[in-house]
């Protein structure tokens, strides 16, 4: 199928971005959406000029790297990852736009390529059980009741992508951080630190608000 | 320049540090034997850790921990997204929850067997103790493995053993473990103990005096050229399957790391050991850029068949019963479909070969879940092997509760990498290799769920008590800094070789380097391996790169983002590793593990192991570019496991 993409263009943080039109043709149905971008970039780079950057890795949707705003949707049509999203979700002669995460948590690096080290912050601030290496008692010595580790998975899941930011109106991380509070907070392994998670949790200016109150 | 593959073979390489004595009590003799650091002092000794996959993210937390001064770097993002992210099927222990007959000793048995008695058995059994501390931990972490009703541990069995000693987080074990030694290495960056740089890339190693003391980084970001100094350094960077182009790897690993280590002293050892792993999605045209792993673990419930007739081109539900050759259930009774995977890998390849492949090209066979929703129902299939049914379904928009998956084989792992000793040093003192990157614990062939176990031992328990040893035995009392020789020429180095990358100017993509010579590898250099064909390889592969720094193209420059300059420079390496490879698969004139020269085998068509002549492994001491590398040999000992004819018939 040919295809026009309309791609968002920036040469680094400093310098404002764009919108620039490229065609792209002879793209088959079964090629993923990040192997469309890969043959536009072929062309792109034999023309001299600079592909377009975008993040990936794994492309099997686990990593999280990939953070692709396509047609106005974190990730694109489907409910999937932008390297899971396959070019049969669009038809011959479609117009696609294609921008970075947008929030202001994440600045743009360059095109479409974006800083989320803030979700590495969060975590940093109290998402983990302090289990230091080598203290471990046997892992049958506590059984977890299996809907708890079941609950505990379905939120340890999350990816880390961070397309919940770039959807939400508000640019919040609000379900980055609960899914791993709901994670670590369900198990008895992290229940000790339970209150002191979620206490970190709280921006630094609350906690210093409420230390200060009478 | 001499033929390349006139190599000399020099003095053999010797492992000294582990002890001798039973094997049982070898790990807890090495221990009491090596030297500890003060944990006051411990603070002024900084290591440098490359890599925050399961062996990196296990090494800088626990050494941190310790009170070492970590320096971590990777070159994603985020710690969290290190290709092991994306292992899905388990990691094994000897914990014995079954009580099916597992033991430390089975597991040890297990391992060196499976790796077609090409490994040391000092490590294996070392590793099969380990095993069991490392669920432990894991759990201790708040890592969710699947569980049972009774709220204790799930197992599953994989390829190989005849046991269920595999946990596993549904059919995404490694991002769990990988977010486990994540959120311990972010404690440890948040108290101060680990400074992390993402988004670098180690670009060459710093040796002073015959030392490891640091490395040579690019920040992805600015294209800034930096250098870090360190008492020791680790590496913990991943395998290099990607040299093939088109594997089952994440796209950016690669082998820049070791290779760069290679060429300043580290040996690499059994280069050609590459495991092509039997269920994969097979490739859709030539705009593939990676293959997709279908875990092994689809091979407890799904049956692997392909027609008996050539050519059967009818859709599978038209294919009775009568007409289906479950091939690896014939050929093997006792493992079935659970056979290793080099083994399940040339069984599908030799079917296709015959003209009994499906699917475009002929290049697939079938995993069929019919019988299994039949007899455990629709929805247990789905619980076990859910997401990787959605992700099948994804990317071939098939239905594989309807319709049998296709899979074919596709270059998974890399069991070589660099040559260390029993305390995980390299042959540079001061270089430590942790993870995929080092060749130590699977031979010829690893068996499913030990890579995660491997990367962990590593980083966890091993390297945190080796590499105190080593610190204390070598205090560095000289600063080593910019201004040394050994520094300035390793920069300078990096920085020619950034700027001919980008002057070049020419009219071929790095991409289609890469892809040229992946089809090369994986023609004379995958599967099946012939003497002929990799003369072939080794004459080919000069001219390639010759070819590829008259005609590059870089667009851009070295001082921004520049994702072409770093695909570039990365093929710089594998056209050199590549060759090292070819030369390693020629001189091992014998079939062993994933290693298949036709020229030896069985008459029925299985590995011929040539344990007079070959019972070593083979660690490769670098000369110059294109010039005929050193063989020392490290002989194998096998006091436990006996070496035979593998058999899972
Ligand atoms: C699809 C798939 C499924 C798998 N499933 C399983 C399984 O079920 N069970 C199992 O046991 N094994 C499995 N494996 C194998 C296993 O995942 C890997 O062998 C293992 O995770 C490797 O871990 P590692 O820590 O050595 O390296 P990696 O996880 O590859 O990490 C490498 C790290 O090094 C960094 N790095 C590399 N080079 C540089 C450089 N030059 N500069 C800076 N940083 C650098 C990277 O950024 C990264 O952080 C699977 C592999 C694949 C591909
Ligand atoms: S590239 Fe890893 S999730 Fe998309």
């Amino acid at each position: 199928m040919k295809l026009t993409l309309r791609v968002w263009r920036q040469q680094n943080p400093e310098t404002p971005g764009a919108m620039a039109t490229y065609e792209v043709d002879n793209i088959s149905a079964d090629m993923s959406f990040l192997e469309m971008l890969d043959t536009l970039n072929e062309e792109l780079t034999l023309a001299g000029d600079e592909p377009v950057a975008f993040d990936h890795d794994c492309r099997e949707g686990i990593c999280g790297a990939c953070s692709l705003v396509i047609n106005g949707d974190a990730h694109g049509p489907e409910r999937t990852t932008t390297c899971q999203l396959h070019m049969r979700s669009f038809a011959d002669g479609d117009t696609i736009d294609i921008e970075p995460w947008r929030a202001s948590a994440f600045p743009v690096i360059k095109d479409l390529v974006v800083d989320r080290s803030s979700f590495d912050r969060i975590i940093q601030s109290g998402g983990y059980i302090s289990a230091p290496t080598g203290t471990a008692p046997d892992a049958h010595a506590t059984p977890v009741p299996k809907p708890d580790a079941d609950f505990a998975f379905e939120h340890a899941e999350c990816i880390g992508c961070g397309a919940c930011v770039a959807a939400c109106p508000n640019g919040s991380a609000m379900l980055f951080t609960s899914a791993k509070v709901n994670h670590l907070n369900v198990l008895p392994q992290g229940a000790p630190e339970r209150e002191t998670r979620s206490w970190t949790w709280w921006p630094r200016w609350t906690r210093r608000a409420l230390a200060a109150a009478p | 320049m001499p033929d390349y593959t006139q190599y000399a073979t020099g003095e053999p390489v010797v492992d000294t540090k582990a002890p001798e004595g039973p094997v049982n009590e070898r790990w807890d003799t090495r221990r009491f034997q090596a030297k500890l650091v003060n944990p006051a002092n411990r603070r002024k000794h900084t290591v440098i850790v490359v890599g925050t996959g399961l062996a990196g993210g296990a090494a800088g937390a626990t050494l941190a921990e310790q009170g070492y001064h970590v320096v971590q770097f990777c070159f994603q993002d985020s710690p969290r997204r290190a290709h092991s992210v994306a292992a899905q099927g388990g990691i094994n222990a000897a914990k014995n929850y079954r009580n099916d007959g597992d033991s430390i000793h089975r597991l040890f048995y297990d391992t060196v067997k499976g790796g077609d008695f090409r490994a040391r058995e000092s490590n294996v059994h070392r590793l099969a103790q380990i095993s069991v501390e490392i669920i432990d931990q894991c759990v201790a972490q708040g890592v969710p493995f699947a569980r049972e009703y009774g709220g204790l541990l799930d197992n599953r069995s994989f390829g190989g053993v005849q046991v269920s000693r595999t946990f596993y987080a549904r059919g995404q074990t490694g991002q769990q473990l990988l977010l486990g030694a994540y959120q311990a290495l972010s404690r440890q960056i948040a108290s101060g103990g680990v400074e992390l740089h993402a988004r670098t890339e180690m670009l060459d190693l710093i040796v002073v005096d015959g030392k490891a003391r640091g490395i040579v980084t690019r920040d992805l970001v600015t294209g800034k050229i930096d250098t870090y100094f360190a008492d020791a350094v680790v590496l913990a960077t991943g395998g290099y399957g990607n040299v093939f182009y088109l594997s089952t790897n994440a796209m950016n690993s690669n082998a820049t790391a070791i290779w760069r280590a290679h060429r300043r002293g580290a040996y690499m050892a059994n280069p050609c050991f590459t495991q092509i792993h039997p269920t994969c999605i097979p490739r859709t045209g030539d705009h593939q850029s990676k293959l997709t792993l279908m875990s092994e673990s689809l091979r407890n419930d799904g049956r692997i068949w392909v027609p008996k007739a050539k050519g059967d081109d009818r859709p599978a539900d038209k294919i009775p019963e009568d007409e289906r050759d479950y091939y690896l259930e014939r050929i093997y009774p006792a493992f079935g479909n659970l056979v290793p995977r080099d083994i399940a890998s040339r069984a599908a390849k030799n079917v296709c070969d015959e003209g009994r492949g499906v699917g475009p090209g002929g290049q697939g066979v079938y995993l069929d879940f019919a019988e299994a929703i039949q007899r455990m129902g629709r929805k247990a299939v789905e619980a076990k092997y859910g997401n990787l049914f959605d992700m099948y379904q994804r990317i071939t928009d098939e239905d594989p509760y309807t319709v049998p998956m296709r899979i074919y084989p596709a270059v998974h792992y890399t069991m070589g990498g660099l040559w260390v000793d029993y305390d995980l040093q390299t042959t540079i003192p001061g270089l430590f290799a942790i993870g995929e990157a080092n060749f130590s614990d699977h031979g010829a062939n690893r068996l499913g769920a030990s890579a995660l176990m491997q990367g962990l031992a590593d980083g966890y328990f091993v390297l945190p008590s080796t590499i105190n040893d080593y610190l204390a035995r070598n205090p560095h009392t000289d600063t080593v800094d910019a201004a040394h020789p050994a520094v300035a020429e390793a920069v300078a180095e990096t920085e020619d070789r950034i700027n001919l990358l980008l002057s070049v100017d020419g009219d071929r993509t790095p991409d289609s380097f890469h892809r040229e010579i992946g089809e090369l590898m994986w023609e004379y250099c995958g599967m099946a391996r012939t003497d002929d064909g990799l003369r072939k390889a080794l004459a080919r592969i000069p001219e390639i790169r010759e070819e590829f720094w008259r005609r590059i193209k870089v667009p851009g420059t070295g001082e921004q983002f520049n994702q072409s300059l770093e695909k570039a420079n990365r093929i710089v390496d594998y056209l050199e590793l590549a060759e090292l490879m070819c030369l390693d698969a020629l001189h091992r004139a014998e079939s062993c593990g994933g290693h298949f020269r036709e020229e030896s085998q069985t008459p029925d068509g299985e590995a011929e192991r040539r344990d007079e002549e070959f019972s070593y492994a083979a660690a490769w001491e670098f000369t110059a570019t294109g010039g005929a590398p050193v063989l020392h040999k490290e002989d194998l000992v096998f006091e436990y496991v006996h070496p035979t004819q593998r058999s899972y018939a």
